[in-house]
C-alpha cells in the first residue's frame, strides 16, 4: 500500500475511441491490487477492475484542455484512455501504476496474498490434480523402449532448467544420457516429450548441440541413435531445428549451431524458420498498433496486418507442429526437436504437434496437462517471457500467446473436435498473466520447489474446471475418430484474432453469440431430460394405480395383474408408449 | 438454330475428370445443347451435370496426343477434363465455347427446362406491387400507385406500377422523368412503419454544366418532407465523380434548388472497377503458392473488403439518418441501377425485420433489384474468370449478398435464412435452369421474353418445402429491432462460403453445422415430448379424482 498516494480520483473520463464526442465519467480507484474504475450513469454502475500485474505500460500524455490524460496498456490487450481532471493527481497515479504494474520481488506477485478460502488438503488436491507422470503412463511408458530416469533429480548434474523426472531411451547408458546433456546448450538433453502408440514414433526435444564448426560428441550421437533405435518402425529418425538457417549458423560462432548430419548416423535434418522472441515481441507491437487504430480504413487495417508479420509467425509455428505431426503419424518417424535453448519455439511446436496427434490434449484437462508437460515443467520462461517482475524488457516476448492462437486457429477449422471453447484458451491466457494462481510463476521446475509455490499458492486447474460449463464446446465430439487432425495451413486459412486483440471493443463482434445460445440449450436438454424422467415415473405410478382401480372395476382381472410387477411398468412405460405394451401383457 | 450445329463431338468415352477434395471420375462426356455432362456410368458415382452457361472461361492444354480443358465456372469452381485424342479435345473445347457464350436469350435453359416438380406456388406471382402496396395503404394514405409507366415509355428499367407521393399527378412524373437519369424518377423503396420516414431511389438529376434544375422534380422530393424537417439525399459516388457528371449532363442536387435537403457523399465504386476487384480477389484465393504476406497483400490490392465496408457503411448511414434522425432519404448514384441499389436494399434488412425472413428477402430481391432494373443479363454475363473486353460486366449483387452475409455473420440468430440461401442466389444470378434472373429490366423480363409465361421462377422451385429445409436458419429467432453490424475492418470478413468454397473441404464445418443443427431440434423434441408427459400426467390426475 505504500505505492498508493492517491487511492481514488473522481470526474475522471474514459476515453471511447468510437464515441469520442460522450465519453463515460467515473471514479478511478487504487487498490494493493487493481485499479478500478467506477462507472455511474444515472442508476446503473459500471465496473472495470484491471488487475496491477495485467498492466503492461502506462503512458502519461501532455496536458491537454480536457484534463491529464493517461494511457493503460494491458497484457490482455485491453487499452484504456484515462482523462483525469488535475496533473497532480494524474502524476499521482501514474507514479503509483508505474511502481504497482512491475513487482520486483517474487513475493509481492499476486498469488502469494490471494487466498480463495481453502484449507490445506484443498490446496493440496489442487496441485495434485494435473500429474504429468500420469500423462506418460497414459502413453504407455515406461515401456520397452523408454524409461523413467531420475538423473536429473536434483537439478544439479545435468540440467537445471528441465524438470526432475524426464523419459529417455531405455538403450541410452547413463554416461551417454550425461554426455549428451554435456553437448546441449543449458544441458538441455533430448527427453520424450510424446510417445505415440500406434506407430511407436517419439517426439523427443532438446537444445542446439554446442558443435560450433566442427566439435562431435559420441554420446549426443549415441543419445540420438539411441531414440532412433527406440522406435523399431522406422530406420532415420527428423532432427527438426526449429530456427531459420541463418540463425543458426550464427550461433556456430558462439559454439553453438546445428547437428551436422554427417556425423549423426540416419538422420534427416531441416530448419523450420521460426523466428526468435525480439521478432516476435516486434510484430506483436505491430499487430497491436493496428489493433488500435482509430477508424482504420479497410486498406491501413490490411495493409497493417501484413506489415506486423503476425500471422506469417502464427503459420510458421503451426506449419512446424505440422511437420511434427505428419512425420509421427504418417511416416512413422520419431522426431528430436529443438530451437536455441528449447524452451520457446521447442515448446510451441511440440505442443502444437501433440494436439494434432492425440484427441486428449483436445479436452480441458488434456490441454492442462499438456501445459504443465511442455511448458511449465520443461522450463518455458515465463516469468521473464510475460515479465511478471521488473526485469529486462529483452526477455519479454508472446511465445505463448501465438502457442493459444494456433489452437483457436484449430478450433475455427475443427468446430467439433475440442472440448473447451474460445473463452477457455482466453481466460489461460490471462490467468497467466493475472498471476493469482502459481502455476506459471518462475522459470523452470527448481525455481518454483524453491518459491515453496504449491505450500504457498494455489493451482489454477481446479478453478478453471469449476467453471467448466462455461467453457464447454457444445459442439464437441468426443467420438471424433483418432487419426492427427490435418489443418488446412494456406495463408487465407489463417484469420485475425479478433476475439482476442480487439476483445474489449465489444461493439466489433457478432452481437449474438451462437456459442452462448447453444451452451444454453445442452443446458435446458439436461434439464428437460431430468424432467422427463420426473414425470415418467410419476405418470407411470399414477398410471398403474390408475389401471389397476379400473380394471379390477371393470374386468375383475386382478389375477392377472400380479404378474406384472412394478419394475416392469415403470420400464414399461418409459420404454415407449407403455400404457399399450402393458395393456397387451394383461389382455 | 440448332444447338447441334455447334457440338461437333457429342460424344467421347474414356474422359477423366478432376475436383478439388473429390476422387477422380473417368467416364463418358456428353455435351448436349445446355449442359456438359459427365457419367461414369456406374450406380454409386455421382455424375457431373454443367449448365453451358454456368462457364465463365476455359484453357486448353496438350500433352502429347491427348489434351486438358481447364473449365472455370461462374460459381468460381474449376474442374478440369483430360481428353484422349486431340481432335475431339478441340471439338469439345470449341462446341463449349460457343455454346457458354450464346448470344439470344432466348435460347438460354430456362426456355427449355421444364421443372419436375408440381409448381403449388408460382413464384411469378408472389411478390406483385400491388399487393406491396396494399400494405403501404394499410400503414399511410400520402403514396399512390402510378401506372405512368405501364408502357415502359417513361422509364425503360421501371416497372409498370411504381409507389410516388400522393400528390404529384402523372404528368408532373413525366417532367421529372425527362430530367432524370434513364428517366428514373424518385419513386419510395422503404416505408419505415416505426416514425412514417422514407426511402426513395432514383437516377442521377440532368444538371448538366449549366445548372439546369426542374421544379417539379424539387416540389415531388419536398412533398415527403415533414413541415420543418430536412432530409438527406445520399449520392453514391465521391464529390470530384458527381461534379464531374455535370459535364456530360449528368449531375447533383444543388444546395440553392433543395434547401431542404442535406447531401452527403459516399464512394461506391463503379461496376468497372468492381469487377475487377472481383477477379483480383478470385485470383489471390486460387493461388496456394503464396506466402502469408503475398496473401494478405493481394487481399488488400483486391479492395473487395474495402467495398464491402463501403457500401456497408452508406447503407448504415441511409438506415441512421432514417431510423436515428427521423429524416427522409433519397439515394441516387449515376443510373440509379447499381450502388443505388446495394444501399437502399441493405438499409432495409437493418431497419425492417420482415427483409430478415425468406419470403421477405425474396420480396425484397424482386423489389429492389428485379423491378427496380438492375440489369442481371449484362452485369451477370461474366463473372470472376472474365477476361478480355468487357461488357458492364460486374458483381453488383454479389456485393450486396456479400454485405448481407457480413450482418448475417454479425446477428446470426436474426435471419430466417442461412447462408447457403445467399450461395443458392449467387449461383442462380449468374447461371441457372430458372428466369427469374434472365433480362435486364421488368419491360424486358415481362413484354418481350415473356418470361412468366415461357420460364419456371425460382421461387417456385425453393419455396417448396422439401428445398427450403436446407435454407432454414435453425439459430432464428425473429427479432424486431433495427440491427446495426459493425463496420470496422476487424468485423468484416472474405466470405469463404463463396470465395473458399472450391479451395478446401468442408467437412469439418458442415459436420459442425449438422451438430447444431441436431442440438436445436433435439431440444425441441425434449420439450415436446416434456409438455405433452405433463398434460397426459394432469389428465390422469384429474381422472383420478
Amino acid at each position: 500500500m505504500e505505492h498508493i498516494i492517491t487511492p481514488k480520483v473522481e470526474h475522471v473520463k474514459l476515453l471511447d475511441r468510437y464515441n469520442a464526442k460522450n465519453p463515460a465519467i467515473g471514479t478511478l480507484y487504487l487498490t494493493a491490487t487493481h485499479l478500478i474504475y467506477v462507472e455511474t450513469y444515472n442508476d446503473t454502475r459500471k465496473e472495470a477492475w484491471i488487475l496491477h500485474h495485467h498492466i503492461s505500460s502506462v503512458e502519461k500524455l501532455p496536458l491537454s484542455t480536457s484534463g491529464c490524460p493517461l494511457i493503460i496498456r494491458c497484457k490482455n490487450f485491453r487499452l484504456l484512455h484515462l482523462l483525469l481532471p488535475r496533473e497532480k493527481e494524474c502524476q499521482n497515479v501514474y507514479q503509483s501504476l508505474l511502481r504497482l504494474s512491475q513487482p520486483v520481488k517474487y513475493e509481492e506477485l499476486f498469488a502469494f496474498l490471494y487466498n480463495p478460502k481453502q484449507n490445506e488438503q484443498q490446496r493440496r488436491e489442487g496441485w495434485a490434480f494435473i500429474d504429468t507422470a500420469t500423462d506418460f503412463n497414459r502413453m504407455g511408458l515406461p515401456n520397452d523402449y523408454w524409461e523413467i530416469s531420475d538423473l536429473n533429480k536434483d537439478y544439479e548434474v545435468m540440467c537445471s532448467t528441465y524438470p526432475s523426472t524426464l523419459v529417455v531411451p531405455k538403450i541410452a547408458s547413463q554416461a551417454t544420457v550425461m554426455g549428451s546433456a554435456k553437448f546441449r546448450s543449458r544441458g538441455r538433453l533430448p527427453a520424450l516429450s510424446y510417445f505415440h502408440r500406434e506407430t511407436k514414433a517419439a517426439i523427443c526435444r532438446c537444445s542446439q548441440p554446442l558443435s560450433g564448426f566442427s566439435a562431435r560428441c559420441v554420446e549426443d550421437e549415441q543419445m540420438l541413435q539411441a531414440i532412433s533405435q527406440a522406435n523399431p518402425n522406422c530406420p532415420f529418425m527428423y532432427v527438426v531445428d526449429t530456427r531459420p538457417k541463418l540463425n543458426a549458423m550464427a550461433n556456430r560462432a558462439a559454439g553453438k549451431g546445428y547437428e551436422n548430419e554427417g556425423n549423426y548416423s540416419n538422420i534427416r535434418f531441416n530448419f523450420q524458420g521460426i523466428e526468435n522472441i525480439h521478432v516476435m515481441r516486434n510484430s506483436l507491437q505491430k499487430l497491436l498498433e493496428v489493433c488500435a487504430l482509430k477508424s482504420p480504413s479497410m486498406s491501413d487495417y490490411l495493409t497493417g496486418l501484413e506489415n506486423s508479420g503476425w500471422l506469417r509467425h502464427i503459420k510458421a509455428v503451426m506449419d512446424a507442429g505440422v511437420f511434427l505431426a505428419k512425420a509421427v503419424a504418417d511416416e512413422q518417424a520419431s522426431v528430436l526437436v529443438h530451437c536455441s535453448d528449447g524452451w520457446d519455439r521447442t515448446a510451441q511446436v511440440c505442443s502444437v504437434a501433440c494436439i494434432l496427434l492425440d484427441p486428449f490434449y483436445r479436452t480441458m484437462k488434456g490441454l492442462m496437462m499438456l501445459l504443465e508437460k511442455e511448458w511449465i515443467s520443461m522450463g518455458h520462461k515465463f516469468t521473464q517471457r510475460c515479465g511478471f517482475l521488473d526485469g529486462d524488457p529483452k526477455e519479454v516476448s508472446p511465445v505463448f500467446t501465438q502457442f493459444v492462437e494456433c489452437v483457436w486457429n484449430l478450433t475455427e477449422q475443427f468446430p467439433c473436435a475440442f472440448e473447451f471453447n474460445e473463452r477457455f484458451l482466453i481466460d489461460i491466457h490471462d490467468n497467466i498473466y493475472a498471476c493469482q494462481f502459481g502455476n506459471f510463476i518462475g522459470n523452470c521446475q527448481k525455481e518454483r520447489e524453491e518459491l515453496k509455490i504449491q505450500e504457498t499458492t494455489f493451482s489454477l486447474w481446479p478453478f478453471l474446471l469449476k467453471q467448466q460449463e462455461w467453457y464447454r464446446n457444445p459442439l464437441y465430439k468426443r467420438s471424433v475418430k483418432s487419426g492427427p487432425l490435418r489443418p488446412n495451413t494456406l495463408p487465407l486459412h489463417f484469420k485475425f484474432w479478433c476475439g482476442m486483440y480487439n476483445r474489449f471493443d465489444k461493439g466489433m463482434h457478432p452481437k449474438q453469440s451462437v456459442l452462448d445460445l447453444l451452451l444454453a440449450l445442452t443446458q435446458k436438454k439436461t434439464e428437460s431430460e431430468r424432467k422427463m424422467t420426473d414425470l415418467q415415473r410419476v405418470s407411470g405410478i399414477l398410471r398403474f394405480e390408475y389401471f389397476h382401480v379400473t380394471f379390477k372395476q371393470n374386468y375383475g382381472l386382478t389375477n392377472k395383474l400380479r404378474y406384472i410387477n412394478f419394475k416392469d411398468w415403470t420400464q414399461a412405460v418409459q420404454g415407449s408408449d407403455g400404457f399399450n405394451v402393458v395393456i397387451d401383457q394383461c389382455m | 438454330m440448332e444447338f447441334a450445329e455447334l457440338i461437333k463431338t457429342p460424344r467421347v468415352d474414356g474422359v477423366v475428370l478432376h475436383r478439388p477434395f473429390l476422387p477422380l471420375v473417368e467416364g463418358t462426356l456428353c455435351l448436349t445443347g445446355h449442359h456438359l455432362i459427365l457419367s461414369s456410368r456406374q450406380d454409386n458415382t455421382e455424375e457431373l451435370w454443367l449448365l453451358h452457361a454456368d462457364i465463365d472461361f476455359i484453357e486448353k492444354r496438350f500433352v502429347g496426343s491427348s489434351g486438358t480443358i481447364i473449365v472455370k465456372c461462374k460459381d468460381l469452381r474449376i474442374i478440369q477434363l483430360d481428353i484422349p485424342g486431340m481432335e475431339e479435345c478441340l471439338n469439345i473445347a470449341s462446341s463449349i465455347e460457343a455454346l457458354s457464350t450464346l448470344d439470344s436469350v432466348s435460347l438460354m435453359y430456362p426456355f427449355f427446362y421444364r421443372p419436375m416438380f408440381e409448381v403449388i406456388e408460382d413464384g411469378w406471382n408472389l411478390f406483385l406491387p400491388e399487393e406491396s402496396f396494399k400494405d403501404l395503404e394499410s400503414m399511410t394514405d400520402e403514396w399512390r400507385l402510378s401506372e405512368v409507366n405501364r408502357d415502359f415509355s417513361i422509364c425503360p428499367s421501371y416497372p409498370p406500377l411504381v409507389v410516388v407521393p400522393k400528390d404529384t399527378d402523372d404528368d408532373t412524373l413525366l417532367k421529372v422523368a425527362s430530367f432524370r437519369h434513364g428517366g428514373r424518377f424518385p419513386v419510395l423503396s422503404y416505408y419505415h412503419k416505426k416514425n412514417g420516414m422514407v426511402m426513395m431511389r432514383a437516377g442521377q438529376p440532368l444538371i448538366g454544366p449549366n445548372g439546369r434544375r426542374c421544379k417539379e422534380d424539387e416540389k415531388l422530393i419536398n412533398a415527403t418532407l415533414r413541415a420543418g424537417k430536412r432530409g438527406y439525399i445520399i449520392d453514391t459516388r465521391a464529390t470530384a465523380v458527381a461534379q464531374q457528371a455535370k459535364a456530360r449532363g449528368g449531375g447533383f442536387e444543388q444546395e440553392a434548388n433543395y434547401p431542404q435537403w442535406r447531401r452527403i457523399h459516399k464512394t461506391i465504386e463503379r461496376y468497372s472497377v468492381l469487377q475487377d476487384s472481383l477477379i483480383k480477389l478470385v485470383e489471390a484465393c486460387n493461388d496456394q503458392s503464396h506466402s502469408m504476406d503475398r496473401w494478405l497483400s493481394k487481399l488488400e490490392a483486391s479492395n473487395w473488403l474495402s467495398h464491402i465496408k463501403e457500401i456497408l457503411t452508406t447503407a448504415c448511414l441511409a438506415a441512421q439518418c432514417i431510423d436515428r434522425e427521423g429524416a427522409t432519404v433519397l439515394v441516387h448514384g449515376t443510373e440509379g441501377t447499381d450502388s443505388t441499389l446495394q444501399v437502399t436494399s441493405l438499409a432495409q434488412i437493418l431497419l425492417d425485420p420482415s427483409c430478415r425472413t425468406i419470403r421477405g428477402f425474396q420480396a425484397l430481391v424482386e423489389r429492389e433489384w428485379l423491378q427496380a432494373g438492375h440489369p442481371f443479363q449484362h452485369r451477370c454475363a461474366q463473372s470472376a474468370y472474365s477476361s478480355g473486353k468487357l461488357h458492364g460486366e460486374a458483381p453488383i449483387f454479389l456485393l450486396f449478398l456479400d454485405c448481407t452475409w457480413q450482418i448475417l455473420r454479425q446477428f446470426p440468430c436474426s435471419f430466417e435464412f442461412n447462408e447457403n440461401f445467399l450461395v443458392l442466389l449467387f449461383e442462380h444470378a449468374y447461371a441457372t435452369q430458372f428466369g427469374t434472373f434472365l433480362g435486364n429490366s421488368a419491360a424486358e423480363r415481362s413484354a418481350t421474353l415473356k418470361l412468366p409465361q415461357k420460364t419456371v421462377s425460382l421461387w417456385s422451385w425453393v419455396n417448396r418445402p422439401q428445398e427450403m429445409e436446407g435454407f432454414v436458419n435453425p439459430l432464428y429467432e425473429p427479432n424486431s429491432l433495427v440491427i446495426w453490424p459493425s463496420v470496422a475492418p476487424q468485423s468484416l470478413q472474405l466470405w469463404e462460403g463463396v470465395f473458399l468454397r472450391w479451395n478446401r473441404s468442408s467437412k469439418c464445418l458442415d459436420e459442425a453445422y449438422e451438430e447444431m443443427v441436431h442440438i436445436i431440434e433435439y431440444n425441441k423434441e425434449l420439450q415436446k415430448k416434456v409438455n405433452s408427459l405433463r398434460r397426459q400426467l394432469a389428465q390422469l390426475e384429474t381422472e383420478e379424482i
